[in-house]
């Protein structure tokens, strides 16, 4: 269990990675914000607390392994990783720019601290499977965390890659779901409902769990239950696609969006206010 | 150094033996290697591997898409996964995974594809690959190889093993023609100049070296010398052999068991373009779909056997 100022601490890098992708995706004008900003507690728990990962050694052998299915939310990733120290955070306002080492979606040959390339939505499921088995011929013990969209969860691959994981009985894989309802063409109820997703995972042999995905709290305990579980699991993320910047907030729109200098300004000065109210919390908690 | 067999025949033994023999012998040697397949091992002849390296075998069900991504996975790792299915799967049905997981992501994965065009025989046009080779050259760094015979694919092997990246080999499940003699090494990527001619020049790869041979032969007999080149790897492409045999002779006739577009006779006639305008005719797969056969009577009816090659030498010649 987190204590409370454990969790404002994660709170607050989550409202830093948002706005160091609203930064970075300004910085081109467009980029793909919804999905970033809907997962950035997931990223907060996964990289300040849960993974044992080192920003000076990227290739750590016995690392954990983030592969971020849905590619397309690399710019969170690359702030993620900027903020803790993989590359400088000027970098970030390279993005997608000719040559550079951010491109819109995970590529591992570019990008320091990427473990997996990804874009084709379904294929980072394979790939972390495929990861945890061969970490486990080394007879490591660590962890492989996935994260896929929930219109991704369309793609076949996906079912396949789950009925692979619980074959081979990958209990050190897991898999999250952002589970935010849109994609590009409306919800996922419009376009191909996604139905009983628990019990899809739950029939596939995985051991599920459905959370509020903005909770850093609920997530690191989420893993935490995870990891006492000798089959793979899921977590799924109920997450709002545009969180903390109000204009985007469930807008179908924003999966790839224009970001101008106003709506940059807006972004900010709400998370600024979100990081206000998390450091008087802060100081309420070092004052007893 | 090669040499060729002083007659070519049928070999005794499957190709998917030496496939496995090899591969076993190199697993023993390098623990890194692991093998894949979409539920085909029986098919490939690989269960020996299986019961010698169960914790490094993965059958993973009919999902080649699947397949080849854990492949890529285990590969991220350290691994050197080798991951069959019939060619027609690795080049149409996950070429996706291939392309992205595999070959974009850099990538140590050997893709294995079997029942290569005709050699798909009774299995029919549903499952003959006719189109692989041309899909895999268009993947960026990916090396394209067709082993001709038993000796080669025995020599390739550990040699595909060794050096890191993509790879994707071409082979036979059951026999074929043994064209070289056991022990024979060959070079990646050079070309083999099995014979020097100066009438006209047969590029050819896997099945019809043998027939290209065969070919030579009869048209030696008849007092016209022609060159044959072996250019088993399409990827990359020898294209000084194919050069200097234009320059040569100005006379290519190329061959390949595969459809014309985008096979073998498509990177001839580009080197070609490019280098060196010569005349050029292509056998092979005249852009349609394979069907169900003997080996040896889909090599007669697509156009691809002695018989035809040396009826489009002397046409050539008119």
């Amino acid at each position: 269990m987190l204590k409370n100022n454990e969790k404002i601490q994660l709170d607050l890098f989550a409202a830093a990675i948002r706005c160091e992708t609203l930064k970075s995706i300004a910085a081109i004008g467009i980029g793909h914000i919804g999905g970033s900003l809907s997962i950035a507690e997931l990223l907060a728990v996964l990289y300040q607390r849960v993974m044992d990962i080192d920003p000076h050694d990227p290739k750590k052998e016995d690392r954990d392994y983030f592969v971020c299915s849905k590619g397309h939310a690399g710019p969170a990733v690359y702030s993620t990783l900027a903020l803790r120290g993989y590359f400088p955070l000027q970098e970030l306002s390279t993005l997608n720019q000719l040559g550079t080492s951010l491109p819109s979606h995970c590529d591992m040959r570019k990008t320091v601290g990427i473990d997996m390339t990804t874009g084709s939505l379904g294929q980072g499921a394979s790939a972390a499977c495929g990861i945890a088995l061969g970490n486990r011929l080394k007879w490591l013990d660590n962890y492989t965390f996935a994260l896929f969209g929930d219109g991704e969860l369309q793609e076949g691959q996906i079912w396949e890659s789950m009925m692979f994981s619980a074959h081979h009985h990958l209990n050190h894989l897991i898999c999250f779901v952002d589970k935010n309802n849109l994609q590009i063409d409306g919800t996922t109820d419009e376009i191909c409902s996604l139905g009983d997703l628990k019990a899809k995972f739950q029939a596939f042999g995985i051991f599920v769990q459905e959370i509020d995905g903005h909770d850093t709290r609920e997530i690191y305990l989420a893993i935490l239950t995870a990891k006492q579980k000798n089959c793979p699991s899921v977590i799924i993320l109920n997450t709002i696609k545009g969180r903390g910047v109000s204009i985007f907030e469930n807008k179908p729109s924003n999966h790839n969006a224009e970001v101008s200098k106003e709506i940059l300004e807006l972004g900010l000065n709400e998370q600024a206010e979100i990081i206000k109210e998390l450091e008087c919390a802060a100081n309420v908690c070092a004052n007893g | 150094m090669y040499a060729l067999m002083d007659e070519i025949r049928e070999s005794t033994v499957d190709m998917r033996t030496v496939f496995c023999n090899v591969l076993l012998s190199l697993a023993r040697e390098n623990k890194d290697i692991c093998l894949l397949d979409a539920d085909l091992m029986g098919a490939m002849g690989t269960k020996p591997f299986l019961k010698e390296f169960p914790e490094r075998t993965f059958d993973c069900g009919i999902q080649e898409a699947n397949m080849f991504g854990v492949a890529a996975g285990l590969s991220v790792t350290g691994k050197i996964p080798f991951a069959h299915t019939f060619a027609v799967f690795a080049s149409r049905r996950a070429l996706d995974q291939i392309y992205l997981s595999c070959a974009y992501a850099g990538q140590n994965v050997k893709i294995i594809g079997s029942d290569c065009g005709i050699h798909a025989a009774l299995n029919g046009g549903t499952h003959m690959a006719i189109d692989d080779m041309g899909i895999f050259r268009a993947v960026p760094e990916m090396t394209v190889i067709e082993p001709t015979d038993n000796a080669m694919l025995e020599a390739l092997l550990p040699q595909v093993a060794a050096v890191y990246g993509c790879f994707y080999l071409r082979l036979v499940r059951r026999t074929t023609p043994d064209v070289y003699m056991p022990g024979s090494e060959f070079t990646i990527g050079k070309a083999n100049i099995l014979k020097e001619g100066e009438a006209a020049t047969i590029i050819a790869n896997g099945y019809c070296v043998s027939q290209a041979l065969l070919a030579e032969k009869r048209l030696k007999a008849e007092g016209i010398s022609v060159g044959v080149i072996d250019c088993f790897t399409l990827k990359p492409l020898d294209e000084r052999a194919i050069i200097q045999a234009a320059q040569k002779t100005g006379n290519i006739i190329t061959v390949e068991n595969h459809n014309t577009k985008n096979g073998l006779g498509s990177a001839v006639a580009e080197v070609l373009c490019e280098h060196s305008p010569a005349r050029l005719s292509r056998l092979g797969f005249i852009d349609r779909f394979g069907e169900v056969g003997k080996r040896d009577e889909l090599a007669g009816a697509m156009g691809i056997n002695a018989d035809a090659i040396y009826s489009a030498v002397k046409k050539s010649l008119e």
